[in-house]
């Protein structure tokens, strides 16, 4: 018996020894109940999104001046708005406007921050100076502060409030990979990559960028959840997604001024927006502890 | 500690400096005639010839920034297109009214987040610290708009205990100014009381494991005791600067809550003030709050450095 145990887990350790590091991460990820049950939301609410046209019961538009404001009923499940528009269609729609706010606004931040965070960190001195000074300066501006002034003087739309939020969230993007850089070039593969003559670029993007991307990933993870929150926020003020088109956050600025006569309009978006941002919580979580070295 | 002191102040010239250029590049943003678009609807070229000389629409963008900042070194931060006030007047005019409503959350975050993030320490994997890590997960994970507008229709239209909007003084009247704004200091202290519990908690944590509280407890002492007096004091420290990195959260929640509890603060300013185009003023209270939070991290460093002994020599 104590034969078998042994071979059993001498067996799994070969196992686990020759599996590559995505396999790895994604078999601890897998122990995870949290990060799980926020996978699935996120392929759930990305289901939704992109089968939209196909699933919503209504055109999410479609006014109707004898269904206003009709609570939730077997014809209208989360009943209808102030314009007698379907709650679920606008929902379901709704989910588009956030995840592509959250998956567009994060690779801006990415597509910026990590370029120039690889050129502080790699080059040293002035540059990475002067990188860093005006990072700490963006990060000094409150995030959502800054998302506003910059939507304002970009004018309200939904393009251009991803691009306000993108921008935000690049400072953390910059400083994380700077940090991250600064550990991996004194390593012995970088040492060995400069020694046989490699341009900087690509010791840069070849063996430095794939060595940090777990961080990035994390890291992105839960940006995308400030990032739903924040093109939310945005939208709910009236500089993100413009009527008619359904956005979360527009929703349950409407809903509030009908708050006494028609409280089913600002719930089922609120839930939404939690559900969604949860999701991308739990999963971001999950995957830092999965992607830990220490982790074993 | 005066060297330190004077090390972070000089530390904070190239970060000012940086942020007044970010926040002056804005304008640089608006498309078109920038005189045109801040004179909105109005066509006068009178007004856009005083627009134009106001920013100095026609000098280089390095000499306009130049005169902006000599500017707000001076105080003067603009004029309000729309109230036709100086932009430093509305801010002073509105910052007492954050403040105390920031000042409130902060105040129900401690109580809140500091008290839970310690029990969820003391009683690990327990259900108690089960149920605060839900609640600090929900707390993360709602947008604390929302959560106002649920508040509001609980407190004020279902139960009709609260006021729906509206802010009093404190300094009119102290009772109804606490009923005013005791429902939005907890809307929008949520999110920093949930952040705070994950701090304390992981600090707690380790402070517990530590020779110190096992020698206090060797000692004899009282759990009530080794926990409140040994693990707490030092636990908190940190708590103190992770927590003053969350207060820029704390500033730009205040913009949504101030909007849906319908109260007059800086947030309300800046709302209006970018649907009315009033961009001196948007730059101004961005500025404002953008030194507010490098000011209270400062502060915070300092208090970290003067609560630990260790760092003071």
């Amino acid at each position: 018996m104590a034969t078998t145990t042994a071979g059993s887990a001498a067996s799994t350790a070969t196992q686990w020894a020759s599996e590559t590091p995505a396999a790895r991460a994604w078999r601890r990820l897998r122990r995870r109940k949290s990060a799980m049950l926020g996978l699935v939301i996120i392929v759930l609410l990305v289901a939704i999104a992109l089968l939209a046209p196909l699933i919503s019961p209504y055109d999410p538009a479609k006014q109707s001046w004898t269904l206003v404001r009709k609570p939730p009923n077997w014809a209208h499940w989360l009943g209808t708005d102030e314009s007698g528009r379907d709650l679920l269609s606008r929902t379901i729609w709704g989910a588009r406007a956030s995840l592509m706010a959250g998956v567009v606004s994060i690779s801006i931040a990415l597509s910026l921050g990590v370029p120039i965070g690889l050129l502080a960190g790699y080059r040293g001195g002035f540059v990475d100076a002067l990188i860093s000074r005006i990072t700490d300066a963006m990060l000094a501006c409150p995030n959502l502060i800054l998302a506003i002034a910059l939507a304002a003087f970009l004018g309200p739309s939904l393009t251009n409030a991803m691009i306000a939020i993108g921008i935000t969230a690049t400072p953390i993007f910059v400083r994380l990979t700077r940090g991250q850089v600064l550990s991996v070039k004194v390593e012995d593969y970088v040492e060995a990559a400069r020694a046989v003559g490699n341009p900087a670029w690509r010791i840069a993007f070849r063996h430095i960028l794939p060595n940090i991307l777990p961080s990035l990933l994390v890291q992105a993870t839960l940006s995308i959840a400030s990032a739903i929150i924040a093109e939310a926020s945005l939208s709910f003020l009236g500089l993100g997604q413009q009527p008619p088109a359904p956005s979360w956050g527009s929703m349950l600025n409407t809903a509030q001024r009908f708050l006494t006569q028609a409280p089913w309009m600002a719930i089922f978006p609120g839930i939404a927006i939690f559900l969604s941002v949860l999701s991308f919580n739990l999963f971001g979580d999950g995957l830092r502890d999965a992607l830990d070295p220490k982790e074993r | 500690m005066l060297t330190f002191i004077a090390k972070r102040l000089l530390q904070l010239i190239p970060t000012l400096f940086f942020v007044s250029v970010i926040i002056f590049s804005l304008q640089q943003l608006l498309p078109g005639d920038p005189a045109l678009v801040m004179a909105g609807e109005e066509r006068d070229p009178d007004v856009l010839a005083q627009i134009r000389k106001q920013y100095r629409l026609d000098e280089p963008v390095p000499v306009q920034y130049l005169y902006w900042v000599k500017g707000v070194l001076s105080g003067n931060l603009g004029e309000s297109m729309r109230l036709k006030e100086p932009v430093l007047t509305l801010v002073l005019q509105k910052f007492p009214v954050t403040l105390q409503l920031a000042l409130m959350a902060i105040v129900v975050s401690l109580v809140v987040g500091v008290g839970a993030g310690i029990i969820s320490a003391v009683r690990k994997n327990t259900a108690i610290d089960y149920g605060v890590n839900v609640v600090a997960l929900w707390g993360i994970s709602t947008p604390n708009f929302w959560l106002g507008i649920m508040l509001i229709f609980l407190f004020s239209v279902h139960l009709g205990w609260l006021p729906a909007s509206g802010y009093v003084s404190p300094f009119e009247d102290f009772w109804l100014s606490i009923k005013t704004t005791i429902l939005p200091a907890f809307v929008l202290g949520n999110s920093f009381a949930a952040v705070l519990m994950r701090h304390t908690r992981s600090a707690m944590l380790q402070a517990m494991s530590s020779d110190y509280v096992r020698t206090a407890r060797a000692k004899g002492l009282t759990e009530r005791v080794v926990v409140l007096k040994h693990a707490m004091r030092n636990a908190l420290t940190p708590v103190i600067t992770l927590g003053a990195l969350e207060l820029g959260t704390l500033l730009s929640g205040a913009v949504l809550t101030e909007q849906v509890f319908s109260i007059p603060g800086f947030g309300k300013l800046i709302v209006d003030s970018v649907f009315n185009r009033d961009y001196a003023v948007v730059q101004g209270v961005t500025l404002v709050t953008a030194t507010t939070y490098i000011l209270l991290n400062l502060l915070a460093d300092i208090a970290y450095v003067l609560v630990n002994p260790r760092l003071r020599s």
